[in-house]
């Protein structure tokens, strides 16, 4: 099952797509959020947001600045105020 | 009456006119789009905010201890005004608008003994607020060097208003632009920013809305706190992109008028014109065959 993953930050939608698996940076340590994550928030450290898209495809890399994660029913979605790339 | 002459001056000194106000309508209705579709972009970030702010609001209770954005700093004796201008005119009553709403806050404010202080964005504004309270102006932030206030923009103003606010200099913030209605209707808008007010939770289900627990990393009234910040700079943003769509929705309309206005009188100065020339010819024919008859 995959995990239904967004990205935002204010000036629009950075993406919105199917992944398998999501690791985030966040301020207390680094995890993993795969599909069916308990509800989990979270504020981030500015650094790289690494997306699978496949169980054991290459991680992309996506850098991020004042970040916020939030993981709920419907997903993970990451407020960013800065994306680069 | 005017000589001929000097009526197709006039003709023509209205039709330039009425060039320059007809491609400024144009330009106008296109980059209204750019400023609408703009707002839109912005939306999934605020409510996602403004859904997580409310969540969170509503699980802590405010108390001394709570991060002074929220709280307040236990006075309300300065109020800060934040009057978001545009940096370009011809767009009819805009700017007027929301320095009418601001002054009008203002003199109630002073009215109850508080001290009024301005915070100006944009350049528009700055004259008339300059001529009423000389002395009150913390601080005016540029926006003339940018096309489109944007996000940057908001940040750097969020952090100011933060920093002073931090400092003590004020103790309530009061934030006026236009909301964008339509093209015809801009609403001059007082919101008030800080004391960030707390968001209310909406019943829509949202994903936040879930019946599980929700943990926390780290605990609820920390990320609170490092929201906070950011949530104000949303709603600046959120001000900007608004205020941008209201100004263009007011130029449109501004020009269009304008347009219609110099249509109108050219129609009218023709008129004369035809009038005038009709009856200069008239006079000459007279002469000719009075001259004619004499002989």
């Amino acid at each position: 099952m995959p995990l239904h993953f967004e990205l935002v930050t204010p000036a629009k939608l950075v993406r919105s797509e199917e992944v398998h698996m999501v690791v985030v940076p966040g301020t207390e340590g680094e995890f993993g959020v795969l599909a069916g994550h308990a509800p989990f928030m979270s504020t981030i450290k500015d650094g790289a947001l690494k997306i699978y898209k496949t169980e054991n495809g290459a991680p992309e890399e996506i850098r991020i600045t004042g970040g916020f994660a939030e993981v709920g029913d419907a997903g993970l979605t990451v407020l960013a105020e800065h994306v680069d790339g | 009456m005017a000589s001929l002459k000097e009526l197709k001056g006039r003709i023509n000194s209205v039709k330039s006119t009425q060039k320059i106000t007809k491609a400024k309508q144009m330009v106008a209705a296109a980059k209204l789009r750019k400023a609408q579709a703009a707002a839109e972009d912005a939306r999934p970030y605020a409510t996602r905010l403004a859904q997580v702010m409310a969540s969170l609001a509503s699980k802590i209770t405010v108390s001394e201890n709570s991060p002074k954005l929220l709280a307040g700093t236990g006075s309300d004796k300065v109020h800060l005004l934040v009057v978001a201008n545009s940096d370009k005119g011809l767009c009819g009553a805009f700017n007027a608008n929301i320095v009418k709403a601001a002054r009008v806050k203002a003199q109630e404010l002073e009215a109850q003994g508080k001290t009024v202080l301005f915070y100006l964005v944009g350049r528009k504004g700055r004259p008339v607020i300059r001529r009423e309270y000389p002395d009150q102006i913390a601080h005016m932030f540029d926006t003339s060097d940018v096309r489109y206030p944007g996000f940057n923009e908001a940040e750097r103003v969020a952090d100011e208003l933060v920093a002073m606010y931090e400092a003590g200099k004020f103790d309530v913030a009061h934030l006026f632009y236009a909301k964008f209605r339509s093209a015809l209707v801009q609403e001059p808008t007082d919101q008030q920013i800080i004391p960030v007010p707390a968001p209310k939770a909406s019943m829509d289900s949202g994903s936040l809305t879930s019946d599980a627990v929700t943990e926390y990393e780290p605990d609820e009234e920390e990320i609170l706190a490092a929201l906070l910040p950011r949530y104000l700079k949303t709603q600046l943003f959120g001000a900007l992109l608004e205020n941008a769509a209201s100004e263009q929705g007011a130029s449109m309309t501004a020009m269009d008028n304008a347009t219609r206005n110099a249509g109108d009188l050219i129609k009218k100065l023709t008129i004369v014109y035809n009038r005038t020339r009709q009856a200069a010819i008239t006079t000459e024919l007279v002469e000719i065959i009075a001259g004619a008859e004499a002989l």
